[in-house]
């Protein structure tokens, strides 16, 4: 077992906090033997010396490679969960997988997906974007038009506003991070600044809210305010490098930099300026949650500040007492993240994470720190600060502002409210096991 | 990118600047300026967007405001509309719009039932014109824009009287409609009230 070789020297390392939290300075100074000591999660047990021999594939001739390459075989398991897999006529998800992802940028082809009515099948050659009402000249771009822009980069998140809907449940859900978590997804987009293309139209200086509308079915429909379309909104027409998946917008989305999901409308067709919000059916009625009150949020925007741990989370077990590296995302709509607090026994004690460089604003940060489990119960949460200084409510602060269910969810696709931005706790029982519960 | 945003953002932090006789910024500001005219000069010379009239777009643009800008000719009553309804929406709706694989259309709990109450147009919906949009620009779901705009009107008129928001009689057409008071037309907070235009 992993656990007996801890006892070698590693017993030195700082203590940061309790329930075995070290000090993040353990991974410098730890160095090799630090990182022998570490149990994988989901790695089988490193194998006892023994003696080598050629593997068969280390014998044979290798395959063959493929034009658009595609993960090992051995990785078949690392897939987005669906809601509705045969594209009935209802919303379709698609969540991603992050106990089995590490770093800070999600695979195209596991990024979230939601579409209302399937993904179009756009022409690139056929697409058209139209820019017109408030602005002194109505134009249409061609995606090769747009294509000699200057282009900039960035990475940024992108969550629905429904993400992590479970923890507004009453009683803690039985899921993993990839049924709670699964709607946020982050990744590097190019394209073209919004404000190069608005300034080319003339903007009029009275229009106050862009609609931004999608080649769809629906030709889904969302209001913006002028001042973050000015401020950093992109037309993204690449994701990781290569053009937009089909599921993401191909061939060109708003990009909104940590704004609602729903709002960086995809398959991107036509965006018109005005002076009101059009009140449509996703800002007046689905992305605008009810409070205890029975009154309801309107206008949302915001992902804020939040985090979840990844590693260790339900379906990853522990495999048995010994060293181990808890891990997981943080990221805000508010800018960068600054500080990662991370607790091992339910809030009572915290220890702070060290931060993946570098630091994008906007953008999924990773975070680490070492963790000397001794085998006992112990309850896992992380806290995340943004450059703004804003934190991540407690549940009970989450509770009191913006309720809970009556009755235990039990439909995991389904949405009690939206905007959760509180803590995720993850209980480790004795054996190892995890399981989300709340603390 | 240099926009206009950034030249006023910079106009802002000279004049904070010059108080603040902080000469090094104000000269960075400058060239900053020099720059933003420089590139958006360029990008305009590119002028890589092709003119279109905005009737050329009239087929795209369906977007109907809360007043009743954008609402097109055509009208419809709520015994027109039971028709339609009955026609192309109650395969999902179920009869009467009272629910079937897709979500009722008439009634609903009040707010207070829970943060999960389903969300209905006689529930939620502070706006009669957000029905006309998303009738006339998503549905049918199988056949979205295939309805006539009178049959849209038909149909709004239809679930309006259903939840007893119109009378049996009244005609929806772009004058009436933007009038209809919803009954939770008071009911929302503005989350992020600095970030509203």
């Amino acid at each position: 077992m992993a656990g007996h070789r801890t006892k070698q020297p590693l017993q030195h390392l700082e203590s940061a906090a309790g329930n075995g939290l070290l000090h993040r300075r353990a991974f410098l100074t730890g160095g090799a033997a630090f990182a022998a000591a570490v149990t994988g999660y989901t790695l089988s047990d490193t194998a006892a010396a023994q003696q080598l021999t050629d593997a068969p594939w280390s014998k044979g001739r290798g395959a063959a490679i493929q034009e658009y390459g595609t993960p090992s075989s051995f990785e078949k398991q690392v897939i987005r969960t669906l809601s509705n897999p045969r594209g009935e006529p209802r919303t379709q998800h698609g969540r991603t997988p992050h106990h089995l992802l590490n770093g800070t940028f999600t695979p195209n082809g596991l990024h979230f997906v939601i579409s209302h009515s399937g993904n179009p099948d756009i022409d690139p050659a056929q697409h058209r974007l139209v820019i017109h009402g408030m602005v002194r000249r109505p134009l249409v771009f061609t995606l090769d038009a747009l294509g000699r822009y200057p282009m900039v980069s960035r990475m940024t998140f992108v969550e629905c506003g429904g993400n992590s809907a479970p923890l507004f449940s009453n009683q803690p859900v039985q899921a993993d991070v990839q049924a709670i978590h699964g709607l946020v997804s982050c990744a590097e987009w190019t394209g073209v600044m919004l404000s190069t293309l608005l300034d080319e139209a003339g903007l009029d200086p009275k229009a106050t809210w862009l609609i931004a509308e999608g080649a769809d079915s629906l030709a889904l429909s969302r209001s913006v305010p002028i001042t973050k379309a000015l401020d950093d909104a992109m037309i993204a027409l690449y994701q990781n490098g290569e053009r937009l998946m089909p599921g993401n917008g191909y061939p060109m989305r708003l990009l909104l930099p940590g704004w609602e999901g729903n709002m960086q409308v995809k398959w991107l067709r036509r965006i018109k300026a005005v002076d009101a919000p059009a009140m449509s059916f996703y800002e007046a009625r689905t992305y605008a949650p009810i409070l205890p009150d029975g009154k309801a949020y309107q206008f949302y925007f915001l992902q804020e500040v939040k985090s979840f741990i990844t590693h260790p989370s339900p379906g990853l077990a522990l495999r048995g007492p010994g060293l181990y590296e808890i891990s997981g995302v943080a990221y805000s709509a508010n800018g960068r993240i600054a500080k990662v607090m991370v607790t091992a026994d339910g809030g009572k004690s915290w220890a702070q994470a060290a931060l993946q460089e570098p630091v994008h604003a906007k953008a999924f940060t990773r975070f680490r720190l070492p963790w000397r489990w001794d085998g006992g119960p112990a309850v896992l949460q992380s806290r995340a600060w943004d450059e703004g200084g804003n934190t991540q409510p407690t549940r009970a602060e989450i509770v009191a502002r913006r309720g809970q269910t009556r009755t235990p969810v039990t439909n995991l696709g389904a949405f009690p409210s939206q905007h959760y931005n509180g803590p995720t706790s993850w209980g480790v029982e004795k054996g190892g096991e995890v399981k989300h519960v709340y603390a | 990118m240099f926009t206009r945003e950034t030249v006023r953002r910079c106009g802002r932090e000279t004049m904070r600047r010059w108080r603040g006789a902080g000469v090094q910024g104000v000269r960075g500001c400058v060239l900053a300026v020099a720059l933003a005219v420089f590139v958006s000069t360029v990008v305009r010379a590119q002028g890589l967007g092709q003119p279109i009239t905005e009737a050329e777009i009239a087929a795209w643009d369906i977007t109907v405001m809360p007043d009743g800008r954008g609402l097109p000719a055509g009208s419809g009553t709520p015994e027109q509309g039971s028709k339609v309804f009955a026609a192309k929406c109650a395969l999902c709706h179920g009869p009467e719009a009272k629910g079937g694989t897709n979500a009722a259309l008439v009634g609903g709990a009040p707010l207070t039932s829970g943060i999960e109450t389903t969300k209905t147009v006689a529930n939620f919906w502070p706006y009669a014109t957000t029905l006309f949009d998303f009738t006339r620009r998503a549905m049918p779901w199988q056949q979205p824009r295939s309805l006539s705009n009178d049959e849209v009107y038909a149909v709004t008129a239809y679930i309006l009287a259903l939840n007893k928001i119109i009378g049996p009689n009244d005609v929806m057409d772009a004058q009436t409609l933007p009038k209809v008071r919803m009954p939770n037309r008071d009911g929302f907070i503005t989350r992020f009230p600095e970030r509203m235009p």
